[in-house]
């Protein structure tokens, strides 16, 4: 493997990780995060859309004009989504189900759309494909390590696998509820934010406004 | 009458768009650092939503659903396709119509237009109304409530936004970090709503 290919593979995983410093694909990343299961389904489904989108939108890339280009990805994207979720639907019912509208609103998530036109638009093909995996794992990485940490702490289980015993079955943890609910998967984006870009200083944000330090003997 | 009523306030208290099911979170932090372009965005979101949703609604049972459009024939799993379309091309004839007849406002919502189309809150209200199967009536309150449960949320965010910036953050945190933890504490605030029963 060269370089290249290697950092178009490989960087969306830490470096240029779409959820954490390109801002995008929040909003399933947040929604689908309570259960391993369906974590690990989603992930999959966007990083097959992700890639087979960015491919085939950047074998059309030299046909496509560019006002409609918008229409003619979002039509590629959107029937892709209709076949995942149509296999999904013959395939794995249950999650299917739980999942309920967020594999639809793949159509909608920013990665897709944001990597076939900052990079499917200029690239060929194949390193197109491979980009859309690599940011496809991107995603699949930060929604695994959220659901990890939701489903062991706030049900004592992965996979639906009972790994601490609950104390209402005679073990000795106490779920905690809060991971289950909504705000959580907030708070520990943001928290996993944070020890990113400490691990990695040149991802901070420049502050707005400097706080200003109290000279001695200055009176407030 | 009293049902729509308290599907309004579901949809915006209870079933909040953008703190209850993360939908539009991308648009919803990028654009929300001052409170005017927050209200110009939320405008534009509440409008397109009750545009958008008694139209599907309105594909849906006039083109989709099973036996309607040709006997025997189910064409459901195109639902997807066209709502997408039909969201695209709302937002584009309403950019075109508000040029022509309200400029000072295509001023002020114009450049909000085109990042509606991949909003998911829009979509997603859509796949809603879908599941649930709500009638024609039901889905332009829904419409109007979802939008207006998206505008409420990011007001309340560049609210709080504004007053960040003075504020003494940690630095790994500043900027995004900070942001997810302020729409958790908000989410964990409307919460609180979910036990209220209509």
């Amino acid at each position: 493997m060269n370089t290249e290919t290697r950092k178009v593979l490989l960087g969306p995983l830490f470096d240029n990780n779409p959820i954490t410093l390109q801002i995008l694909g929040i909003c399933s990343a947040l929604a689908v995060t309570s259960s391993m299961n369906t974590a690990l389904l989603m992930s999959l489904s966007l990083t097959l859309v992700t890639a087979f989108s960015n491919m085939f939108i950047s074998t059309v890339r030299n046909h496509t004009p560019s006002s409609i280009r918008i229409i003619v990805q979002m039509t590629i994207i959107a029937s892709l989504v209709i076949v995942v979720d149509q296999l999904l639907r013959a395939y794995a019912f249950d999650t299917s189900k739980r999942l309920s509208v967020f594999v639809g609103l793949i159509i909608t998530n920013c990665i897709v759309m944001g990597r076939a036109e900052a990079f499917a638009m200029q690239n060929p093909p194949g390193i197109s494909f491979l980009d859309g995996i690599g940011n496809g794992l991107g995603y699949s990485l930060i929604l695994m390590s959220v659901a990890f940490v939701r489903e062991l702490l706030g049900a004592g289980s992965l996979f639906g696998v009972q790994i601490i015993p609950l104390l209402k079955d005679g073990g000795w943890y106490v779920p905690n509820g809060l991971l289950l609910l909504p705000p959580s998967a907030f708070f520990l984006i943001g928290i996993l934010i944070w020890v990113v870009r400490t691990k990695k200083p040149e991802q901070l944000e420049v502050a707005e406004f400097k706080i200003h330090e109290p000279a001695k003997g200055e009176y407030h | 009458m009293e049902g729509l009523l308290s599907l309004f306030v579901k949809s915006v208290f209870i079933e909040n768009m953008a703190l209850t099911f993360f939908l539009g979170m991308c648009t919803f932090i990028a654009i929300s650092k001052k409170i005017e372009t927050a209200i110009g965005l939320g405008i534009a979101v509440v409008i397109v939503q009750a545009i958008t949703m008694p139209v599907n609604n309105l594909i849906l049972n006039v083109f989709l659903k099973e036996n309607v459009l040709i006997q025997g024939v189910d064409l459901r799993f195109l639902g997807l396709i066209s709502y997408i379309a039909v969201i695209a091309a709302i937002v584009q004839v309403l950019e075109m119509a508000m040029d022509k007849f309200a400029p000072a406002l295509h001023q002020a919502l114009g450049i909000f237009l085109p990042l509606i189309t991949v909003n998911c809150a829009i979509l997603g209200g859509t796949l809603f109304m879908v599941e649930r199967d709500y009638t024609f009536t039901e889905s332009v309150v829904y419409g109007f409530g979802s939008g207006f449960s998206w505008m409420l949320a990011i007001i309340i965010l560049a609210g709080v936004r504004e007053r960040l910036k003075y504020s003494d953050v940690p630095q790994g945190l500043q900027g995004l970090g900070i942001i997810f933890i302020t729409v958790g504490l908000m989410s964990l605030g409307f919460m609180s709503f979910s036990g209220i029963q209509l």
